[in-house]
């Protein structure tokens, strides 16, 4: 770990111009994420900005019927809150399918959404990552990639977006407030959050330099049936291989992310018109034009068939 | 004391305090963080610096250059230890590849510098200002390319790595059912919950080494090799072990660059090796590749029996012996086994909890499951026909005691067995295609010599000091349970002293050997303990009796303190064992029985129950000893579904290197365990009449596991682990 200045910002626009005042300086919330990768030298902030006491801790109703969670709503509290489980069932599931008790008293709304790549190769620093070091190559390519996306990847990089929660967030069709530098706000919906990987691996977001969340947005409940499921090795405490975040209508309409297959929260708006048909014409609209490499071709079959598990027990 | 006629009744038969399940005497320590593990001991010396590890960046070639000048000027950094200042190192008997790497390098993170700071964040910043640059060669990584290559390894003692009985391919060719199938098992990492951690401190040309070791003796010995130093001069201490499971049997590079970085920085240095280095800079368990040929008649005995395994290592490394349990589990006249060595430029490969017999059980245990199938016999009643109570390669060498036949048939009845189907991926509940599996246990008995030193003070407490280690394994409380039983004492009247190498020599904890002998030292040391008793308080030591606190005979009863009222008495002794072990095979046994379910859709596996039904000798604690063995069971699911050091065969390296990339199982993934003892005392083992059990419970769980998942759903896996990618394209539709 390099050594670093700190400080706490005492209010949003406050920290959002500390941000690009200070060079390489990063915000720290649960640091769940971020203090591992500074320990390992992965991310090298020069100075940090703790936004713990900016107050954004609340989540309230919103005028359109949605409501608002406070970027630094813990996801335990999140997972937890009561409208949520009735309304968003999706979003409670996704979280509780994630991390460990611990570590989800902790993680923050915000720093959920941009942690970082499992990629076993972004975090070994011996070793060649376009994300860590932009234009040094790209290791897991042609290495051990059985984690790997198989989808919307590049010839620059190959990995995945780890979150359970975004992909909640992305069938919810939530929005993203942020303040910047300058003091504006903008909304986001989480649509145009993640980047795919391109050329640019290394910028995962569309957020500007010093940009900070304050807030993400869930709309009005759409009802339906809520299912979240994810897939993997062992029982609990681990990253999904594939998961399906799904919200299915009585008619059989209905939304599909996918998650642990692409750089971002996975879902194709067209796949969805074909919910009806059932999980064999969602998944090869949702994963026309994928990649998979040797290790992880299986992922293929595994959405359609974990796509196909889901859409029965929604109707049971 | 010589151990070489069997055993008869002796003071630990009464059983007072032997094999009652008490819990462990060392709890409480470290329930509440007293327990000084490697890294924890803060009073012991003043202002200790602290070092952390470089490890190399490719896994063969050599350092073309290294650039200190950054690391040495960065805030804290007081001395920085590389190949080329650290003067000149031997190697460890014990040792494969260096520990300190320079100018060649053998793997990939070993060990290149230690750099030596007043803090350890201030050690972790300057470790990563280290430049090296190398120039990389290429190497072998990949085992299945080497396979063809690979040579016969030397033999050692009684393990050739060839052995034949009878006609092997003629019976073979001519067994009216056969089974011709290859299984593989991947490199596996200990992955204990403490990290090798090391504290050094020199005075003058000695030093004390506090460190987190298995085997005190072996470890002195090659702290003092590698440093050139007489053995005297080395010190070793190591009373509490946050696990091992093989990995800490052998010096490492943490202890090696304490010692180095602590003569550097002229004052005391701590090392605790970074997890992300733990994988790749330390041993594993090597993957095997293994063949397994059985022939049976039309009844299912046995008539050949063949096993061949290939591993790889680097240099003068060994072989995994993955087909010892062959030589001795089953009957049949006609057998052959054989080990194969290819060279790998990969990490070193070792020992790992029952190194040989686990990942040879892994594969053995499914080809009896699907020879059974073939001849449609039950897999139990397979095992059962082919029973020996002798030593198959030697049919005039009975076994001591062997109930494995018990041990299925007691485990097949608490289990439900019989409502198994054999027809596989015919129960289905809800979302789960259920199955059930099983499979034989089995691992040897190891005689070691063990030694300990007993002493009685006047208030009638006796303290035991032994380098016998405690891994968690429970050896405190066996080592308290067997003074307090041969002194008559109650348990609070033993204190019990352990890892330190100022204490005699005992086997140390590893290959299951532990328990049995280094009790059985104790038992040694206290025999002549109660011998100077005697004779110090005027008895006839033929007929005294030890009990209550009391010695005594005839109508005389003495309180035991009173034999030290003047001075304390001192016994030492060590357990040394004669022919038994060559006139009769010494095993324990075991049966495995799984249910699991199968998720139909995304071909998830989840166990559901399971149970470890063992003969293994007397259990000197029900307790201690279910633990290991449930948490050997835990392990064994870890090899079935998930332990896989996912190798980089392009580049030689261990990728998933953390314990988020090697997975373990979490409390999920065991739902429900349970263990059975059947009872049993082995007179041919030791006076104790125990054995060993700990590796006893891994053998065959995840073979019993891969039989389940067959069960469940007709789909037969031959390579570990089974992850749901080797199911989803034969898993039918949901
Ligand atoms: C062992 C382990 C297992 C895990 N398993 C899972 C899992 O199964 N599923 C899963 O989804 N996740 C998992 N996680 C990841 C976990 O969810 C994230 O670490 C956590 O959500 C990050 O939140 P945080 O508040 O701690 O973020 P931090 O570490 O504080 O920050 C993460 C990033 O977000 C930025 N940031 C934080 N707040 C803001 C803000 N308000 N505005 C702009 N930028 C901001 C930081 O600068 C940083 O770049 C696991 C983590 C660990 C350590
Ligand atoms: S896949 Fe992406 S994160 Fe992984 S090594 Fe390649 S560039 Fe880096």
């Amino acid at each position: 770990m390099k050594s670093f200045t700190y400080e706490k910002a005492n209010s949003p626009a406050a920290a959002a111009s500390a941000a690009v005042r200070t060079t390489n300086a990063k915000f720290i919330a649960g640091g769940t994420n971020l203090l591992d990768l500074m320990k390992l030298e992965i991310e090298t902030p020069a100075h940090l900005i703790d936004v713990n006491g900016l107050g954004f801790d609340k989540i309230e109703p919103t005028p359109e019927g949605g409501l608002c969670i406070g970027a630094l709503v813990r996801n335990t509290t999140l997972a937890a809150d009561e409208r949520v489980r009735r309304d968003y069932g999706l979003l409670s599931r996704a979280l509780l399918a994630g991390a460990s008790g611990q570590l989800r008293n902790k993680a923050t709304t915000a720093g959920n959404l941009l942690q970082r790549t499992r990629c076993p190769y972004f975090y070994d620093t011996n070793q060649p990552c376009n994300k860590r070091n932009p234009g040094s190559g790209c290791a897991a390519i042609g290495g051990v990639t059985r984690q790997h996306a198989v989808i919307g990847s590049s010839d620059a990089c190959i990995a995945t977006h780890p979150s359970d929660m975004a992909i909640a967030m992305r069938a919810l069709d939530a929005s993203v407030q942020t303040v910047r530098s300058d003091g504006t706000t903008r909304n986001i919906p989480i649509a145009d959050l993640h980047r795919l990987p391109g050329d640019t691996p290394h910028i995962e977001t569309t957020l500007a330099a010093g940009e900070l969340i304050t807030s993400v947005t869930l709309p009005k409940p759409v009802g339906g049936t809520h299912i979240y499921r994810k897939v993997r090795d062992r029982a609990s405490y681990a990253f999904a291989l594939v998961s399906v975040g799904a919200i299915v209508q009585r008619d059989g309409t209905g939304r599909v992310a996918v998650g642990g297959i692409a750089h971002k929260p996975w879902r194709v708006e067209a796949a969805e018109a074909e919910m009806q048909r059932g999980a064999k014409a969602v998944a090869s609209r949702l994963l026309d034009g994928a990649r998979p490499t040797r290790d992880n071709a299986f992922k293929l079959a595994l959405v359609e068939r974990t796509l196909a598990a889901v859409l029965t027990d929604a109707k049971g | 004391m010589k151990f070489d006629t069997p055993a008869t009744t002796n003071p630990i038969d009464q059983l007072k305090i032997i094999g009652h399940a008490t819990s462990r005497i060392d709890g409480p320590l470290k329930t509440t963080g007293r327990a000084t593990y490697a890294y924890e001991w803060h009073d012991v010396v003043s202002s200790p610096a602290y070092g952390y590890i470089v490890g190399a960046a490719i896994a063969k070639g050599r350092i073309a250059s290294m650039d200190l000048s950054r690391a040495k000027v960065a805030p804290g950094v007081i001395a920085i230890v590389t190949a080329e200042n650290a003067g000149k190192l031997g190697k460890g008997n014990y040792n494969t590849a260096k520990l300190l790497g320079g100018p060649e390098i053998d793997h990939y993170h070993q060990a290149v510098a230690v750099v030596v700071a007043e803090t350890f964040e201030q050690a972790r910043a300057a470790a990563q200002l280290v430049q090296v640059s190398y120039s990389a060669t290429t190497g072998a990584f990949d085992l299945s390319a080497g396979r063809d290559g690979a040579a016969k390894p030397r033999g050692r003692g009684d393990d050739q790595p060839d052995t034949s009985v009878g006609d092997f391919p003629g019976a073979f060719a001519a067994a009216p059912v056969q089974l011709d199938a290859t299984y593989t098992t991947p490199d596996q990492a200990h992955a204990m919950m403490e990290p090798h951690a090391s504290m050094v401190a020199w005075d003058d040309d000695k030093l004390t080494l506090w460190t987190s070791n298995q085997m005190i003796a072996w470890t002195t010995g090659d702290v003092a090799k590698t440093l050139g130093l007489p053995k005297d001069n080395v010190r070793l201490i190591s009373p509490f072990i946050g696990g091992g499971f093989g990995g800490k049997l052998f010096l490492r590079s943490d202890a090696i660059l304490a010692a180095l970085g602590a003569r550097a920085a002229n004052r005391p240095v701590k090392v605790a090796m970074q997890r992300p280095l733990m994988f790749n800079n330390t041993t594993h368990r090597p993957a095997t590749i293994q063949r397994i040929r059985i022939g049976a008649d039309r009844d299912g005995k046995i008539t050949a029996i063949g096993h061949e395994s290939w591993s790889g290592n680097l240099p003068e490394g060994r072989p995994e012996t993955a087909v010892q349990q062959t030589r001795l589990l089953y009957a049949g006249e006609n057998r052959m086994t054989a080990l194969r060595l290819a060279m790998l430029d990969l990490p070193e490969g070792n020992a790992m909890r029952a190194p040989g017999e686990a990942p040879g059980m892994m594969a053995l245990e499914i080809a009896m499951d699907e020879m059974a199938e073939r001849l449609n016999l039950d897999p139990v009643e397979f095992r059962a026909r082919n029973d020996t109570q002798v030593d198959p390669e030697h049919p005039s060498r009975p076994f001591s005691q062997r109930q494995l036949v018990a041990c299925m048939k007691t485990g097949a009845e608490r289990f439900g067995w019989s409502a198994r189907n054999a027809e596989p991926g015919k129960r289905r509940e809800g979302r789960w295609l259920v199955g059930m599996g099983m499979a034989a246990a089995f691992r040897n008995n190891l005689l070691m010599k063990s030694g300990a030193r007993v002493r009685l003070d006047r208030s009638g407490t006796v303290t035991v000091e032994t380098d016998m280690t405690d891994i968690g394994t429970g050896s405190y409380t066996i080592i308290a349970q067997t003074a307090a039983e041969m002194m008559g004492l109650p348990l609070e009247k033993v204190v019990v002293r352990l890892g330190d190498s100022s204490f005699p020599v005992s086997a140390g904890s590893g290959g299951q050997f532990g328990a049995n002998n280094s009790t059985s030292g104790v038992y040694a040391a206290c025999v002549k303990l109660r011998e100077a008793v005697a004779q110090k308080l005027g008895f006839n030591s033929a007929d005294v009796a030890f009990l209550d606190g009391q010695v005594s005979s005839g109508n005389r009863s003495v309180p035991l303190g009173q034999a030290a009222s003047d001075s304390e008495l001192m016994a030492e002794d060590s357990i040394e064992y004669g022919d038994l072990a060559k006139t009769h095979q010494q095993s324990t046994f075991g049966a495995h029985f799984v249910e699991l379910g199968v998720d139909v859709a995304t071909a998830e596996i989840r166990v559901r129950r399971m149970l470890a039904v063992c003969a293994a000798g007397r259990v000197l604690n029900p307790k201690t000893a279910r633990s290991q063995v449930i948490g050997a069971m835990t392990m064994g699911v870890g090899a079935a579904l998930m332990e896989e050091l996912a190798v980089d065969k392009r580049t030689g390296f261990f990728v998933n290197h953390d314990l988020a990339g090697y997975e373990v199982p979490v409390h999920a993934d065991i739902p429900h365990q349970d263990t059975i003892f059947l009872d049993e005392t082995d007179p041919m083992s030791s006076p104790m009449k125990a054995k060993g059990i700990g590796e006893l419970g891994l053998c065959g769980v995840a073979a019993a596991l891969a039989n389940a998942i067959y069960n469940a759903t007709g789909i037969r896996v031959r390579d570990y682990p089974i992850t749901l990618d080797k199911l989803l394209h034969r898993m039918p539709d949901t």
